[in-house]
């Protein structure tokens, strides 16, 4: 990641801060998601923030943007304390916010989202012409160029964001917040974004960075401010902190955040794909002649920005999509010529922990033991005389919970009671347990705290190394290099190159997952 | 951040329901007050009406039975996540398989036209919801449209056979014959004579029995086995559905054909137990009740037992008002009972938040002190 020279501070150093929280404090009925935090963000300044799932700072960013207001507490910009009740509110005073799902109308030009909802008249000409001007103006200041007229569901999702950025300084943002901004870009990307976040720290922005990623904070904040459980616990300058350090703040105790493995004992070829291609509703092509082979006792990771074929290529070796041509070679049968559903797939060993779990792996109105068991349903150790067994099903789940440490150990719970962290866990345990051949296990750690993924990891390491074929799909760099012994990258529906985890390096796999296909990929 | 605290099952499933019917009733007592009669008067004469007598409770009953069918069938679409509206049709339909085997094999033995009954009326309510059921799964057409026209159809076939085809030679009104006496449902004082109880006599017959048969039948489906299981998760998540190897489509299918078929019920209370005939709109509005009562109780087979229950007391009482109370006619009762499904229905949720609230701050503070 490319380094800057520190930036000078823009404002004297007896300014009051450009943002300042004293003793917020919030509760949803029971849960105390805030207590009595003091938080404050010195203009020119980029201060991270940091905490596991549920720590509390999207509570705190929300209470910040109007969203919640705080049940005790006081906010101050620039010295002046204020009530914010509304976004709206949010705005006037100069906070500006950019969310991690963006709030663009997408068949609107970047113009006409920049100015909406602050036309300033009753006709649209005026306005426009006043906000080209302004927009050129910013553009210059802080390099963020964007084809103005250009309709925005045509933009790279990167310029989509600087969208975003552009609407909060239009709006007169003198502190930006910034939702997980990285989690949908290349690493490219990304350091753009940073080198436009240094711009705004140097001139005089104040920017809070809401992140899980050490590596985003060690690279860009000044300061960081570490929450867990609703409180703040540590808060530090960026310099005189490490990784690790972070990290034990975050969880509470050491962490391992590299797992030590051996090298692969690679065994028979398991699943061999060959030219597949998979077309969506509309005929668009989404994956294109792709061709792999997977084998005992391997990792292989799927690098690649999110949206570029990765989850219909999982979706298609599971069998909840159809592809339009090609071959799944598995257990001794082309999965697509004989239409084997996804039952039929895990019977044969192909299990499944999908990338959005919400919206496919789980049911989260149902319990931790319905969980448990769902595509198992029908598994003659879950029925007897024609209805369900109810204890072995509870049974089941309780022993898997035990297992993989699924807190609480409660199965008749809920599982929308549960963490993601804990979710996962039990999606885990679900499929690791029916002792499949191969796992296709999509985005493993997403929404999952530090803790648990240190566990999800060494699990995956354990399946690998007990002989079974792992094909991981992730967006996070990080993991791919963690767990894959051999990495793919696909870009626009293709593979577009092959390494070896020995050769494969951040900047490598960046450019491939940018399009630029590697010389000697073969 | 998380979800918000919930409230304890026993204020979810009590408290709640009072909450909604108390309100109902008093915006119902209003409208009363406005008419010039004394609210409190009326709802006491509703309440004897309907619960006071044995006379009265035995029409509650019979009401109910009605409503228990329909109300099922609403859950188990519901649970699968369909909107049925069509429950009204099924039971015409059903009604009319149930109606042609007592014209036409009438001279059997009860306990073998029973069954056969039983069997006719579940299979043509389920026929007459598989229709939309298949143009859902495989057409994407909207399950409540469909229905509600398919009630439309249901009435105008049903019409069309009975003035053209079924009506008895001779007569004006469009109705068939009377069933032969093997083929009428034994009343319940009936059954209570047998076992030397007297009862007064009313339409109450074997088929409150059957309903709560068929209301445990639906428990132990949807809650008990590995069908309901995947009815459920077809329902609640159709994309893990998918995931899970559970064909949406089928579940579709399958859910209106129960769904249908349960509805198809209605004929057996209706007219095996009190009409001895296949008549014009016997269903009257069963099928929209079904709706009110599924939603009141929560889509559980105990709660639509209840729930059901309710709204047979509303309208045995509702009848009873608009007899002796001549400023309230039977249009005011209907929106009595149109407020009760209102709030209890619709609107279930409108006090559920200010009622967390409240559990939460009883309970917050004492978490804190």
């Amino acid at each position: 990641m490319s380094k800057e020279p520190a930036a000078p501070p823009f404002t004297p150093p007896d300014a009051p801060p450009a943002l300042e929280l004293r003793g917020i404090d919030k509760r949803f009925g029971l849960v105390h998601a805030n207590r009595a935090i003091t938080f404050s963000v010195a203009a020119g300044s980029i201060h991270g923030l940091i905490g596991e799932n549920g720590a509390g700072k999207s509570t705190l960013m929300n209470i910040v943007y109007g969203f919640h207001r705080a049940d005790a507490g006081e906010i101050r910009v620039h010295g002046r304390t204020v009530e914010i009740g509304s976004p709206q509110e949010a705005i006037a005073t100069g906070i500006g916010m950019v969310h991690q799902h963006f709030m663009l109308v997408e068949n609107f030009t970047v113009l006409e989202n920049v100015v909406l909802g602050v036309e300033g008249g009753a006709f649209l000409l005026g306005g426009l012409t006043a906000a080209r001007a302004e927009l050129g103006r910013l553009a210059r200041n802080y390099g963020l160029e964007v084809p103005l007229d250009t309709v925005v569901s045509e933009l790279s999702v990167g310029l989509q964001q600087r969208v975003e950025i552009l609407k909060a300084l239009y709006r007169g943002a003198e502190v930006l917040i910034l939702d997980e901004p990285t989690a949908v870009l290349t690493p490219h990307e990304a350091d753009q974004l940073f080198t436009m976040l240094r711009r705004l720290r140097a001139q005089g922005k104040a920017v809070i960075l809401v992140t899980h990623k050490l590596r985003e904070i060690m690279a860009v904040t000044d300061r960081v401010t570490v929450m867990k459980q609703g409180a703040v616990v540590a808060e530090v300058a960026t310099c005189e902190t490490t990784p690790r350090r972070l990290a034990e703040h975050m969880v509470g105790r050491a962490v391992l955040l590299h797992i030590e493995k051996r090298p692969a004992q690679l065994g028979a070829s398991l699943l061999t794909v060959k030219k597949l291609e998979v077309r969506d509703r509309l005929g668009v092509v989404r994956l294109k002649n792709v061709s792999f082979n997977l084998r005992a006792g391997e990792i292989v990771g799927i690098a690649g920005v999110a949206g570029n074929g990765q989850s219909e290529l999982l979706e298609v070796l599971a069998g909840t999509r159809a592809p339009s041509h090609g071959e799944i070679s598995f257990g001794g049968c082309d999965l697509v010529r004989e239409q084997l559903d996804p039952r039929a797939r895990r019977a044969l060993g192909l299990a499944h922990v999908p990338e959005d779990r919400l919206r496919m792996g789980v049911v989260v109105e149902f319990s931790a033991a319905d969980n448990a068991m769902l595509g198992y349903h029908d598994a003659a150790r879950f029925n007897r005389g024609g209805l369900r067994d109810e204890a072995a099903i509870r049974a089941a789940c309780a022993e898997k919970m035990t297992e993989y440490d699924v807190r609480p150990c409660q199965p008749e719970l809920r599982l929308a009671a549960f963490s993601g962290g804990n979710q996962q866990k039990l999606v885990l345990a679900r499929e690791i347990d029916a002792d499949p051949k191969v796992l296709l296990i999509g985005q493993p750690t997403r929404g999952v705290d530090i803790g648990a993924i240190e566990f999800i990891h060494k699990q995956l390491i354990a399946l690998r190394d007990a002989g079974k074929a792992l094909l991981l799909v992730s967006v996070e760099l990080d993991e791919i290099l963690a767990l894959a012994d051999r990495i793919l990258v696909m870009n626009a529906g293709e593979i577009i190159g092959e390494l070896a985890r020995a050769d494969a390096t951040e900047e490598k796999i960046g450019l491939m997952m940018a399009g630029v296909r590697a010389e000697a990929s073969s | 951040m998380s979800a918000p605290a919930k409230l304890p099952r026993w204020a979810e499933l009590g408290v709640l329901p009072l909450i909604n019917l108390g309100v109902a009733l008093v915006l119902a007592g209003v409208i009363i007050k406005t008419l010039g009669e004394s609210p409190f008067a009326a709802f006491k004469l509703m309440a004897t009406g309907a619960l006071g007598t044995q006379e009265g409770i035995g029409y509650t009953l019979y009401y109910a039975t009605n409503f228990i069918f329909t109300g099922l069938a609403v859950a188990v679409a519901y649970h699968a996540g369909l909107f049925n509206i069509g429950a009204e049709g099924q039971a015409y339909i059903g009604g009319l398989g149930t109606g042609l085997v007592c014209l036409y094999l009438g001279m059997w033995p009860f306990w073998v036209i029973l069954p056969l009954a039983i069997l006719a009326g579940a299979i043509s309510g389920a026929a007459w919801a598989f229709i939309p059921a298949w143009l859902q799964a495989r057409r994407g057409s909207h399950i409540v449209i469909t229905t509600i026209m398919f009630n439309f159809i249901a009435a105008a076939l049903m019409t069309y056979l009975l003035v053209n085809v079924l009506i008895k030679p001779g007569q004006q009104s469009p109705e068939t014959r009377e069933f032969s006496a093997n083929a009428v449902m034994p009343a319940a004082h009936e059954l209570f004579a047998k076992i030397g109880v007297t009862i007064v006599a009313t339409p109450l017959n074997l088929t409150f029995g059957l309903s709560l048969m068929a209301a445990a039948g639906v428990w132990i489906f949807i809650w008990r086995t590995r069908w309901g299981f995947a009815l459920r998760v077809a329902g609640a998540n159709s994309t893990a559905a998918v995931y899970a190897g559970i064909s949406p489509p089928r579940v579709i299918v399958g859910a209106m054909l129960i769904s249908g078929a349960l509805a198809g019920g209605l004929g057996l209370n209706e007219l095996m137990g009190s009409q001895h005939r296949i008549m014009m709109d016997f269903p009257s509005g069963a099928g929209f009740v079904g709706i009110a009562v599924a939603l009141m109780g929560r889509n559980h087979p105990v709660g639509i037992v209840v729930a059901a229950v309710l709204f047979g007391a509303l309208y045995q009482g509702g009848s009873q008002l608009s007899f002796d109370m001549p400023k309230i006619n039977r249009d005011m009762v209907v929106v009595i009972q149109g407020l009760v499904i209102l709030l209890c229905g619709a609107m279930e949720n409108v006090f559920r938040a200010p009622l967390t609230l409240l559990f939460a701050r009883l309970h917050g503070g004492k978490d804190t002190e």
